[in-house]
């Protein structure tokens, strides 16, 4: 199927097409520079079906503009024109060539449609109940925050999401509140993160294309869920897959978060009377979804973004703590840990930013 | 309005259009709320493309731009295309097909009155407490998890107009079957008469969903019921499904009647039979079938497998076939014709390359894996805008200026036509082909703000900017329509001189009983037939005799008003207040009184008489 496609890339004028619309938008967000096969198949489709219906418009257009060049009613001009009923030549020309375009269209889109709906590797387990040769990543949606779990890997993280490139990534998606909508641009379309049970679905990450975006890539909530829809963004983060093994052992391996620093550790004593209940702070969080409340902070020091969208920066730290609602309307962590002074804040800041996993 | 309307006061006129089952007068009403809430719905458009013209923008909160969407989609929809769409048809079908009337005025009325307290009813939500925020589409989970009364609102005031909605659809389905003129068959009728035929069957069919929707939706939120509850055993997708075998069906209840009056005026103004009028017809009908058949295309990205996504992009894809059809057809119209450029065939010419865009785009979308990234993403947002600015509010704008002189006797500026024409057209695009590209370079939709440096920027500017240029096009028209009824200065009943079909053969307006004797149809363009053997008028059918009228009646009004205050105790009832009961019994039994009323109450109508007829023919009161 991918071949057939490539195929069609080979003709001059697709080419022309593809190069102007990869101009367009920046690499690490737009559906236009497709960074991975998934992106690539869909991105072929909307070239193929781009090419089709500018040949449609190009015919339309043409015999448009010579009707109104040559039809134009001259003043003054009372003759009528000659009237006709119809053509059966004509009409059966414009109702049979659509249907071949169309049908030009429909074969690659049903091909592709079953193509990009096989997840049958993360059906085959083994002895132990882990998926053989597939990464698994459940994403849980919920009111402006995201989390992936590995349950092959017994890890828990939040808001960015670690892949490894060059593979087959496969998704759990659901959702624990409202309906969202798991989304990545540039490496493929979006699935649903229902309420009502768990959609399947995959992507590929290709690491050329990784590197190019500085190996960040933008995810985006796409289904309107609240005042902060617009703020639930997210971040992916491809390793190549020597370097996802070692993050996925380096998580694993985390006990209890190393402190240092007066601050910080008050920032312990603070955290865990005040937010605790919700957040975890080590990535092997074996409590059931229902506890899980709160994103994941194990890595919080290393995170791209402060809730998704502000800059990681202290200030930014403290800001939100101090006033969630300010910068997330609607967010579900606002009222649920009492009044904290400036100095419980600045501790909690300091320890936070300690929670990292990779730079030690 | 009428001369007979004109020498009355003005709280006479009020009650005249309170208690009127006039097809015309109830065009008329249908004109000034559409217009006003499509003002309202434009409005909230503005503020729109205000927050979203710079990154990070706090015009408005997010809470409330989430309000304002929704509205916006909302009153767009339910509340300015779709009353609109009837205005034109009530103006219009009557006269087209030689009749004196609908076939139930009463009901005609209520439909009205209805679909008015319905909309009024989803509006005041601003004033109490805030709109709804679940998007137009108000999907099941965000909906039942929305605070407040908004989502209320909108279940109830939808319900309300709905009801109307659907009376007015039954009612040109028996108009149109039951009411031609002598010699009038089917194949005989004007295309905007097919579409609205083919569109009151769609009405008939799509809308009872969408009520069944509403009603489990209301139930879940005011009684605690869990249809759509996942945790209590619901399902949230079952609320997609029923939207969208309404939502699907119901774009096209929008755009046939554009379609109908783009056929009308395409041919009137290139002096020439519409081409290939029967695949036309055929096209029409076969677009109202399919629609019902391709309502998951919207639902491409909630996970329905790849079999039912396969099959629904086929489907979906097909449709472009009559739709194709129609483009061509129309293009073939005008090809050898003496086309004339007036305002309402500016709109028509405008409309073939920009609904040719929206088309397109549309078969983009239905291949289902391509809109996995096109889905709820700007893309979408730039295509049914395409589709629905470009072909219905086009088609309404061609058709409002086409028909004002049937309307009201008098007829828009044709300068000031041009402006409004050629800014809305260029703000239009400005706007919205943009969006394309906002889209498929990462942008959600109904996202309140988005961040710098992801290359969004310069795109939402452009955007915003051409929704000035299309506000500038409204003002303009308001003007032109003030400063043309200030002067009103009178038409004769062709005033575009090259009209084709039966409305035309008659005065401008037209006397209240339309025909005084009901022509005799003897071909297709029954009035062009006449014009072109020499003659001046139709043919009457029968000979002068007494025409039977329906009475005025105030009822319509006040059934519509119980069941708006019966709305507002339902409403705060889940609130647990003590006021709430009494004022929903109150409310239903002004409808049920008002409907005992209507039932008991022998109600004849009366007879113009013969003699009375035969006095009007100075006044130009001619069949």
């Amino acid at each position: 199927m991918k071949k057939r496609l490539h195929k069609w890339r080979l003709f001059a004028l697709l080419g022309i097409v593809g190069l102007v619309l990869s101009g367009c938008g920046e690499p690490y967000l737009s559906a236009l520079r497709p960074a991975g096969d998934v992106a690539q198949s869909q991105f072929d489709l909307l070239i193929l079906s781009t090419l089709i219906m500018v040949l449609v418009i190009i015919v339309v257009i043409v015999l448009f503009v010579v009707v109104l060049l040559r039809f134009r009613r001259k003043k003054g001009d009372e003759s009528v024109p000659k009237q006709i009923e119809g053509s059966h030549k004509l009409e059966i020309i414009w109702t049979v060539i659509p249907i071949l375009l169309l049908i030009v269209l429909a074969v690659p889109t049903v091909v592709t449609t079953f193509d990009l709906a096989d997840t049958k590797a993360m059906d085959k387990k083994g002895k132990d109940g882990k998926t053989k040769d597939a990464l698994v990543v459940n994403v849980r949606a919920n009111l402006y925050w995201w989390e992936f779990e590995y349950p092959d890997l017994g890890i828990v993280t939040s808001q960015d999401l670690v892949v490894p490139t060059d593979q087959k990534v496969y998704f759990n998606l659901t959702a624990s509140d409202v309906k969202h909508s798991f989304w990545i641009p540039a490496a493929g379309g979006k699935m649903d993160t229902n309420t009502d049970g768990v959609n399947k679905f995959y992507l590929e990450f290709d690491s050329k294309k990784a590197e190019d975006s500085n190996n960040l890539f933008y995810g985006k909530c796409a289904e309107l869920c609240g005042p902060s829809h617009a703020l639930m963004d997210f971040k992916v983060v491809p390793k190549s897959k020597s370097d996802f093994d070692a993050w996925a052992k380096d998580m694993k391996s985390v006990k209890e978060p190393v402190v240092a620093g007066d601050a910080a550790k008050q920032g312990v004593a603070v955290f865990n009377k005040s937010c605790i209940g919700c957040h975890a702070v080590t990535p092997n969080d074996s409590r059931p979804e229902a506890a899980r409340q709160a994103p994941n902070l194990a890595t919080f020091g290393e995170r791209q973004k402060i809730a998704g969208v502000l800059d990681h920066t202290e200030a930014n730290v403290k800001n939100w703590i101090k006033d969630p609602e300010k910068y997330k309307p609607g967010n579900t962590m606002t009222g649920t840990y009492g009044e904290l002074s400036d100095s419980d804040i600045d501790a909690l800041a300091a320890y936070l930013l300690q929670l990292k996993v990779e730079e030690k | 309005m009428s001369t007979y309307a004109n020498k009355k006061g003005f709280g006479a006129t009020i009650w005249d259009y309170l208690t009127t089952v006039d097809h015309k007068k109830i065009a008329i009403l249908y004109l000034i709320s559409g217009g006003l809430f499509f003002v309202i719905g434009g409005l909230e458009a503005m503020f729109i493309r205000i927050q979203l013209a710079i990154p990070n923008n706090d015009f408005v909160s997010a809470g409330f731009y989430n309000e304002i969407l929704t509205m916006h989609g909302t009153t767009m929809i339910f509340l300015a295309a779709m009353p609109l769409v009837f205005a034109v048809m009530n103006a219009v079908v009557p006269l087209q097909i030689g009749a004196r009337d609908v076939a139930f005025p009463f009901l005609n009325s209520l439909g009205f009155w209805l679909f008015f307290f319905g909309g009024v009813f989803l509006n005041l939500s601003w004033f109490l407490g805030g709109a709804p925020d679940a998007g137009w589409t108000s999907y099941a989970s965000l909906s039942l998890h929305s605070a407040g009364h908004g989502v209320d609102f909108y279940v109830l005031g939808l319900q309300i107009s709905g009801f109307g909605t659907l009376m007015a659809g039954i009612n040109f389905l028996v108009t149109i079957i039951n009411m031609r003129a002598p010699g009038m068959t089917y194949m005989r009728m004007p295309l905007f008469t097919w579409s609205t035929f083919v569109v009151s069957a769609l009405i008939l069919f799509a809308f009872p969903p969408l009520t069944v929707g509403l009603v489990l939706m209301m139930f879940d939120r005011m009684f605690g019921a869990n249809f759509f509850d996942v945790a209590a055993g619901g399902n949230t997708i079952i609320w997609e499904h029923l939207f969208w075998i309404f939502g699907h069906p119901e774009v096209y209840i929008l755009i046939l009647p554009a379609f109908g009056i783009f056929s009308e005026i395409f041919a009137t103004f290139s002096r020439k039979r519409l081409f290939g009028y029967s695949s036309m017809v055929f096209a029409t009908v076969l677009i109202g079938f399919l629609g019902f058949m391709v309502w998951a295309h919207h639902m491409f990205t909630t996970g329905l497998g790849p079999i039912a996504n396969a099959i629904f992009a086929v489907a979906t894809m097909a449709i472009a076939v009559p739709t194709g059809i129609k483009i061509f057809n129309w293009i073939f119209t005008m090809w050898g014709g003496s086309v004339k450029f007036t305002v309402p065939m500016l709109y028509a010419v405008a409309f073939i390359p920009t609904f040719t865009m929206g088309g397109v785009t549309g078969i983009m979308l239905a291949s289902a894996p391509a809109d996995y990234q096109y889905h709820d993403s700007y893309f979408v947002v730039a295509h049914f805008h395409y589709v629905i600015v470009g072909g219905v509010v086009l088609g309404l704008l061609a058709g409002i200026n086409f028909y004002w002189p049937k309307m009201f006797g008098t007829i828009l500026n044709e300068k000031l036509g041009q402006i409004t024409f050629w800014t809305f057209l260029i703000g239009f695009h400005l706007t919205f082909f943009i969006q394309h590209f906002l889209g498929l370079m990462g942008m959600p939709r109904r996202v309140f703000t988005f961040m710098d440096n992801q290359g969004l920027n310069t795109g939402n500017m452009i955007s915003t900017v051409g929704a000035f240029l299309m506000a500038f096009g409204v003002l303009v028209m308001v003007i032109n329509i003030i400063i043309t009824s200030v002067k009103n200065e009178k038409v004769g009943n062709d005033p575009w001189g090259d009209g084709r079909t039966l409305e035309w053969a008659i005065p401008s307006p037209p006397p209240f009983y339309n025909f005084k004797q009901l022509p005799l149809v003897r071909g297709l363009d029954a009035y062009w037939v006449e014009k072109m053997e020499g003659k001046k008028e139709m043919t009457p059918a029968e000979p002068l005799g007494d025409i039977h009228m329906p009475n005025s009646s105030f009822l319509p009004v006040t059934i519509a008003f119980g069941l708006f205050v019966a709305a507002f105790g339902a409403l705060y009832h889940m609130d647990d207040k003590s006021w709430t009961l009494p004022i929903i019994i109150l409310g239903l039994l002004i409808t049920f009184g008002s409907m005992l009323i209507r039932s008991i109450k022998d109600d004849h109508g009366y007879h113009i008489h013969k003699e009375d007829l035969m006095d009007d023919t100075d006044k130009g009161g001619k069949a």
